[in-house]
């Protein structure tokens, strides 16, 4: 198992990812610069927080241009697992490999927080190791996370069973309360919450290691 | 080649909320200022784009406009030229 975590100008969650991913689980992981193309021999890609190229004009919206990312679409068309984490889930949903739009939070505030969430579908590779309305905790962190889309897609998404989290409270704003989103195959999660920072016991939560720890297996 | 100046305006659809016009308003009647009923913030972008004509001119730009410059899941955008300048080509 190969884990290749995405670096682009301003990312600032890349290194909290490996500790994750290397420092708590062991996993081989490298950085991938974001002007790389080669994707080969990665297994999974990360895509973690920050403000990717400053988050100018729209979050993601100029990173979804980067060359990494072109390689992206045919690594998940031949079954490559990708985790979108926060800025990562923005750009996701930028390139059109999930559905809908991150924008603004209700109360215009950055939000710094802990979020009560509920597993919503365990159908995706990310979330097989919980069971279905398991509740957990995760810190949240963001301005833009109020998660946006038509009434179509909204349908869509619950048709398909890929909404994969949802607030318990909601904090920003998002339709139906949704905190992640997974593609209709189930290799692609993007979320607004930072499993990343709850794999340690040191700091005193491991929610979030049961969705790295899929790589595991 | 023509030089061509535009003006691209994005603006959320109407059926997303906007928090920041919304706090905008309120601040119109700490102003004193009664009946704004409605303040939605957009973004413009201005640009000069080379061209053979208006017309490759105004592709290019719903091009960028569609792909790059606004989002349509969330936002719409209008385009607008202003005034055209023959430009030296090599």
């Amino acid at each position: 198992m190969n884990i290749g975590i995405i670096v682009f100008p301003g990312s600032n969650c890349d290194r909290d990812v490996r500790w994750a991913t290397e420092g708590c689980l062991g996993i081989s992981t490298s950085f991938l610069w974001h002007e790389t193309t080669d994707l080969n021999g990665y297994d999974a890609i990360v895509i973690p927080g920050g403000f990717s190229y400053g988050d100018y004009l729209r979050c993601g919206a100029i990173a979804r241009f980067s060359p990494v990312l072109n390689s992206l679409i045919p690594f998940v068309d031949k079954g490559g697992k990708v985790l979108g984490i926060c800025n990562g889930f923005q750009i996701l949903t930028e390139l059109g490999l999930l559905q809908g739009a991150l924008t603004r939070n209700k109360n215009l505030h950055f939000i710094c927080d802990r979020a009560n969430l509920s597993v919503e579908s365990t159908k995706s590779t990310w979330m097989k190791n919980y069971k279905k309305h398991d509740s957990i905790s995760l810190p949240i962190a963001h301005g833009e996370g109020r998660y946006q889309c038509s009434s179509d897609v909204l349908k869509k998404l619950q048709d398909d069973d890929s909404v994969a989290l949802r607030y318990a409270k909601n904090p920003n704003g998002s339709i139906y309360d949704i905190a992640g989103i997974t593609n209709k195959k189930g290799n692609v999660l993007g979320m607004m919450p930072h499993p990343e920072r709850a794999c340690d016991e040191a700091l005193g939560n491991i929610d979030g290691k049961s969705i790295l720890s899929t790589l595991l297996s | 080649m023509s030089l061509f100046k535009a003006r691209v305006f994005v603006h959320l659809r109407p059926s997303v909320l906007d928090p920041a016009g919304e706090a905008t308003r309120s601040a119109t009647k700490r102003l004193g200022i009664d009946g704004v009923t409605q303040l939605r913030i957009g973004k413009s972008i201005e640009l000069e784009i080379e061209a053979a004509n208006k017309e490759d001119a105004r592709s290019k730009i719903e091009l960028m406009s569609d792909r790059l410059l606004a989002n349509p899941v969330i936002e719409d955008w209008t385009l607008e030229f202003k005034d055209e300048q023959k430009v030296a080509t090599n």
